[in-house]
């Protein structure tokens, strides 16, 4: 069977001419979204000196690790909003995956006589919503979360849309009939989300965390909005802040024996780019096991119910 | 068959509001369910609704709270709408945010739409999977590591467009400082970063096109083009405009971090890269024109508003099935 359908697919192809255009122009593309991060590593692989005279060359005159010594001599700064990213991440994927897996398995129940209710007060918020400075206003006066972690972790951990992609996978992979067996046979609500429901929806609850994951990481603007502790700076943020200077480092490192003839002599726009690259490289060594949960996101929310 | 009586016996009483807390009792269970989710919404998706009221207030910041803020501030009506509309950068703002995301929109479809179809034919798989996992990359990448791949590119000094421009003999260009070229930077980045995630979704789509219908067409003797035509691009037809609609709905919405980190914050570009994100932002923090800018937002919001609206209904006039609710 495989091998028959495997030559109706030959018959199916493009020329050869063509297949090798094809080709040409997907590999082109695919090739331009890497290179950029590979322009990257070696820029933070140039000698600082080089850069000065050369500026960032593909192919440096001379090489060298100057930049990660120096970030990891003086990498207190770097440690910490690693921590921070870290914490907030696995804090902030954990209760969200708690909260929307909940709130969705509610809504999704034929039986919860006010599921419409709760649809329509989650839907109603991606429709409508009060914007950025009533936003702020609410996290820092109302709530008090400015400079605290919170600030962080609690404005990314519910998303309408995320609820009605779950809501939409268990009405689809969780049969009904199950759910009432297991009420027939005395289980409680509780019990049959935690036994029944969760293990059967496990595909779309990694999705949604992937998803999470990714925002929390990846999130510097409620940072940008909330936080002006340098101990609480997450990664992103702190690229940023050491955009325009070095002197973040200098400041905040353990060492602060450096003279100002060592000042001058610092890496730094190689040591910069050095620290994009430590902060990209869990990304790329993950993404590629993980892409194709990012793919279901959509494909799963599109069909609805 | 014990719940009808039991209601029934209420209601004959009279009595609903104990009939409310009776099914509120039966349903405890899945309400403290939604209760952590209800809460977050309430704090972070209606509160703030209250707090636009702040549009119409001359807002006056006070350390006793949120609530005596919004009170103790003086109402002025429709001023802060009047002074925004009076100013030049309500129609700039409105202009770049719409401009730009139609042109993201329109290109990113034709493009995305086109390398889905491209990569669902290249004869082996292998390298296919390759090139869409390269593709992939930008969409994992926060915007401030997009900022500096452009910078790297971009600066004046040091970036490779510079050299690459000096081998043919053009002067360097200060490009952080030069308005003219940014329209074309800003979609080219978008673009690069959204291309290959969207492209891959809608292959998904195709993946999933019934393969007989292709064949019966080529045994009427289809040409690969008539079948791309006629069969792909109509089964297409659902997702595509699901994904439309979707980015209709919030073509009021800029991309924040596009508009601000790519562009460096950059003075000199604001009449090409403020958005009215990256303007109400400004606002809070930069200028501390907090009633403007809460008016800014509110107009985003009403208009976004009502754009999903019309958007969804004309889906629903076409087809029932694809629209949003």
């Amino acid at each position: 069977m495989a091998e028959v359908i495997k030559k109706q697919r030959d018959f199916h192809q493009v020329s050869r001419g063509w297949n090798f255009i094809l080709h040409l122009i997907a590999g082109i593309f695919s090739f331009m979204c890497v290179f950029p991060f590979l322009f990257v590593v070696i820029i933070s692989l140039t000698d600082e000196k080089t850069l000065a005279t050369d500026g960032y060359r593909l192919i440096p005159a001379k090489w060298s690790l100057e930049a990660y010594r120096f970030v990891f001599e003086t990498g207190d700064t770097l440690l910490r909003s690693y921590g921070v990213t870290i914490l907030v991440t696995v804090v902030g994927t954990i209760l969200s995956l708690i909260m929307i897996s909940l709130y969705s398995y509610a809504i999704s129940r034929k039986s919860f006589p006010y599921r419409r209710f709760f649809s329509i007060f989650a839907i109603v918020t991606m429709l409508f919503n009060g914007g950025m400075i009533p936003t702020y206003m609410v996290v820092s006066q109302l709530l008090g979360l400015k400079d605290t972690l919170w600030a962080l972790i609690l404005p990314l951990a519910m998303n309408a849309f995320y609820i009605m992609i779950l809501r939409t996978f268990y009405s689809t992979s969780v049969p009904e009939p199950i759910i009432e067996s297991a009420r027939i046979d005395g289980a409680g609500d509780f019990y049959i989300f935690l036994r029944i429901v969760l293990p059967l929806s496990l595909p779309g609850l990694a999705t949604i965390g992937l998803f999470s994951t990714l925002g929390y990481w990846n999130d510097w603007f409620n940072a940008l909005l909330y936080i002006d502790k340098p101990s609480l700076v997450p990664l992103q943020s702190m690229l940023m802040r050491i955009e325009s200077s070095i002197a973040f480092i200098q400041q905040n490192s353990q060492n602060s024996s450096l003279s100002l003839t060592a000042l001058q002599s610092i890496p730094q726009d190689t040591s910069r780019m050095a620290m994009v690259v430590l902060a990209t490289l869990p990304i790329i060594f993950a993404y590629p096991f993980f892409q194709r949960y990012f793919v279901q996101g959509l494909t799963v929310g599109a069909v609805k119910e | 068959m014990y719940r009808p009586i039991f209601l029934r016996y209420l209601l004959i009483g009279g009595n609903k509001v104990t009939a409310f807390f009776k099914t509120l009792i039966k349903n405890k269970v899945m309400l403290f369910m939604v209760l952590p989710g209800a809460l977050w919404f309430f704090f972070f998706s209606y509160m703030p609704l209250v707090g636009t009221i702040v549009a119409f207030k001359q807002y006056r910041f006070t350390r006793e709270g949120f609530w005596a803020s919004i009170v103790k501030s003086e109402w002025v009506g429709w001023d802060n709408f009047k002074f925004l509309f009076s100013t030049n950068d309500a129609y700039l703002i409105t202009r770049n945010t719409l401009f730009y995301n139609l042109a993201f929109i329109i290109i990113g479809l034709v493009l995305s739409v086109a390398m889905a179809i491209l990569l669902s034919e290249l004869v082996g798989k292998k390298l296919a999977k390759v090139y869409q996992t390269g593709m992939f990359l930008p969409y994992f990448l926060s915007w401030v590591i997009v900022g500096y791949f452009a910078f790297s590119f971009l600066s004046m000094d040091r970036g490779m467009l510079n050299q690459v421009l000096g081998w043919f003999g053009v002067d360097a260009i200060q490009w952080y400082s030069e308005p003219k070229y940014w329209p074309y930077i800003l979609i080219f980045v978008s673009l690069w970063k959204s291309i290959g995630y969207n492209s891959v979704v809608y292959l998904a789509s195709i993946m999933g096109i019934d393969k007989s219908l292709y064949e019966a067409a080529m045994i009427d003797g289809a040409s690969k083009w008539q079948q791309i035509k006629g069969i792909t691009i109509p089964m297409l037809s659902p997702i595509i405009i699901i994904m439309t609609l979707l980015a209709v709905g919030r073509i009021f919405y800029a991309d924040f971090g596009l508009f601000y980190q790519v562009p460096r914050d950059s003075g000199t570009l604001y009449a090409v890269t403020n958005v009215i994100d990256t303007y109400v932002y400004r606002g809070l923090k930069t200028t501390g024109e907090i009633g403007m800018s809460t008016a800014a937002g509110l107009y985003q919001s009403v208009v976004g508003f009502a754009l999903v609206m019309i958007s969804n209904f004309v889906v629903r006039k076409i087809d029932k099935d694809s629209a949003l609710f």
